[in-house]
């Protein structure tokens, strides 16, 4: 679904004025490619915090898409009906189909997926925090169509036009595919909003638990926000965590009121002036303990990933021995 | 345990069709368990491609079995407000998944009965069985090159891979007799020439199988005589679990939609 620039800078972020003569000159010549809304395409020149940047945010990206397969998988084996259990099963899908996109986009800065999946499991790799928190009813289904999955649209649309082609390319078709689940798991929503009392208790419930995850899905606010600089510059990042946010509050408000739910949020006011909604103080030390690993299922996803990874180790050995296998018929009989 | 004679007055078309839509529901169900949980992210998706094809067979066969049935029951109300041996799926693909060999076994062993069947059923004297046939013979041909092609891999893999997926065959095998035991539902669908004959496919199945066991380099199991009678409402022990997971939601809030 998306990425919240988690990692702190790392040993990477030595100073651009540091470099030589001739990287300046090639840094003059990629800023204005930048500028010019040219693409980078892998074998051009870049500078190295901008790769690392980029393998940073696709890497997270990926894993987020990969973890976010297991709280509405969750949910395949109980959906209510035959159509439901469709459409999630397509939809968990294609997150599964954007994490292996992404993590190839990823591929053409010069990691290999093995690399990225050894952090992810290792725990050095961050994922989108929204990712541990449970899904207890079917209404969270709903709920993570409508809210995380359009808080992820509203992340990622910029990014459609993105510097970086191949990331940019990918963002393109995995946007269309969040539009419709978007749309589905609002459809989930009305559905139960329109249904019996019990229904209406669970979509409301559910709203409750994903409302403030999901404006936490922005990242940290601007002032607080340690990439936002260098990656606007580059134009991997277009608008900032706080406009992104303001933009999916007054963009989700009124669907709420539309389904008859009540956001939980006592200080949400449409301020006229402004022309937008102001909303309550997040709680960002709950976003920091779950980044810290603190959330409710952080433990839980990641031993869930681990176990697949590892209960599926002699399958990958068996498809390499076999393609070695088969290699080796080929050239004894080419011989 | 013997067989429990279908239902008097309830016509075989039915049985059949509802024979049909419960093999792929349960199946489709199983299936669904794995994603988010497989080998490589490449089998998440090939697993629930073919979970989720499997799902869309069981609604047109189900909803086809509604009507035929005429009681006003649609595709949701016959796939999740039955009882336990109203479902008459083979009790081999009720079988849990257990690791990745063995639902690979499971699948190959159904996906083949699944191509030969179809394959005949596309002419069926039944024009809307034989157009969902027509559509299923597609999806199970690409099923089956999935599920034969990882027999193969992890067969003429490692040791590992082989003593598993070898074990997997000896532990599901015992269950394939049952895709081949003629019964009057069966009869009355050949001689109506709605459904081939259950022999004509057993050979056509064995040939494919041998055929990927020999290049998987893996031991056909011997035959064994007892048979299991899913299809008549007969299941093992696995099948309870399975559908108080996939019917809670609808037992748990009667009447409600969703």
């Amino acid at each position: 679904m998306y990425t919240q620039g988690l990692d702190a800078a790392g040993a990477d972020a030595r100073a651009d004025s540091a470099a030589s003569d001739d990287e300046a000159a090639l840094l003059q010549r990629f800023q204005r490619r930048v500028d010019a809304e040219e693409k980078i395409e892998p074998k051009d020149w870049m500078p190295e915090r901008y790769r690392s940047t980029l393998i940073r945010q696709i890497s997270q990206h990926a894993h987020s898409e990969i973890v976010g397969m297991l709280p509405e998988g969750n949910w395949i084996t109980r959906a209510p009906t035959l159509q439901r259990k469709a459409i999630l099963i397509a939809k968990v899908q294609d997150e599964g189909g954007h994490g292996a996109y992404l993590y190839s986009a990823a591929e053409t800065l010069g990691v290999s997926r093995d690399q990225l999946i050894d952090q992810l499991l290792s725990g050095k790799a961050k994922y989108s925090s929204i990712f541990n928190y449970p899904t207890p009813t079917w209404a969270d289904v709903g709920a993570i169509g409508w809210l995380v999955d359009g808080a992820a649209i509203m992340n990622q649309i910029p990014l459609c036009r993105c510097s970086y082609g191949p990331y940019a390319r990918a963002m393109v078709r995995v946007c269309r595919e969040e539009s419709f689940h978007q749309r589905q798991g609002y459809d989930i929503m009305l559905r139960l909003s329109q249904g019996s009392a019990a229904q209406r208790r669970m979509a409301q419930e559910a709203l409750n638990r994903w409302w403030w995850p999901a404006l936490m899905m922005f990242g940290p606010p601007d002032a607080d926000s340690t990439h936002s600089s260098d990656s606007q510059r580059w134009k991997i990042k277009r608008f900032s965590n706080d406009e992104l946010r303001q933009k999916f509050v007054d963009f989700t408000v009124p669907q709420a009121q539309f389904l008859g739910l009540t956001v939980p949020d006592p200080e949400l006011r449409w301020n006229e002036a402004a022309e937008r909604h102001d909303i309550g103080a997040i709680d960002w030390r709950e976003f920091e303990q779950v980044l810290k690993g603190n959330g409710p299922c952080n433990a839980e996803r990641l031993a869930a990933r681990r176990s697949a990874h590892e209960q599926g180790a002699w399958v990958r050995e068996a498809a390499s021995a076999y393609a070695e296998k088969r290699r080796a018929r080929g050239a004894s009989r080419a011989a | 345990m013997s067989a429990a004679p279908a239902p008097p007055g309830e016509p075989a078309l039915l049985r059949y069709l509802l024979r049909l839509g419960d093999s792929s529901l349960v199946l489709g169900q199983r299936l669904g368990e794995w994603v988010g949980h497989a080998p490589a992210v490449e089998e998440d998706l090939g697993l629930a491609n073919i979970a989720l094809d499997k799902i869309g067979q069981a609604r047109l066969l189900l909803a086809y079995a509604g009507e035929v049935e005429g009681r006003g029951r649609g595709e949701d109300e016959i796939a999740f407000l039955r009882e336990h041996g109203e479902y008459l799926n083979p009790v081999l693909v009720e079988q849990p998944n257990g690791d990745f060999g063995q639902t690979i076994v499971r699948q190959v062993l159904i996906d083949a009965y699944q191509l030969e069947l179809y394959e005949r059923l596309a002419s069926s004297t039944d024009a809307r069985l034989a157009a969902i046939a027509a559509k299923t013979v597609k999806e199970t041909r690409y099923h089956l090159r999935y599920s034969g092609g990882w027999l193969v891999r992890l067969g003429d893999g490692t040791a590992e891979s082989h003593a598993r997926v070898q074990d997997a065959l000896e532990r599901l095998w015992p269950y394939t007799v049952e895709l081949f035991a003629e019964d009057e539902v069966d009869r009355a669908m050949t001689d109506g020439g709605i459904a081939p004959p259950l022999a004509a496919i057993q050979a056509a199945w064995s040939v494919r199988i041998d055929g990927i066991l020999d290049e998987a380099t893996l031991v056909r199991p011997r035959d064994r005589p007892y048979a299991w009678f899913g299809k008549r409402g007969e299941h093992s022990e696995h099948l309870g679990y399975l559908l108080a997971e996939m019917q809670y939601l609808q037992r748990t809030y009667p009447g409600a939609r969703w």
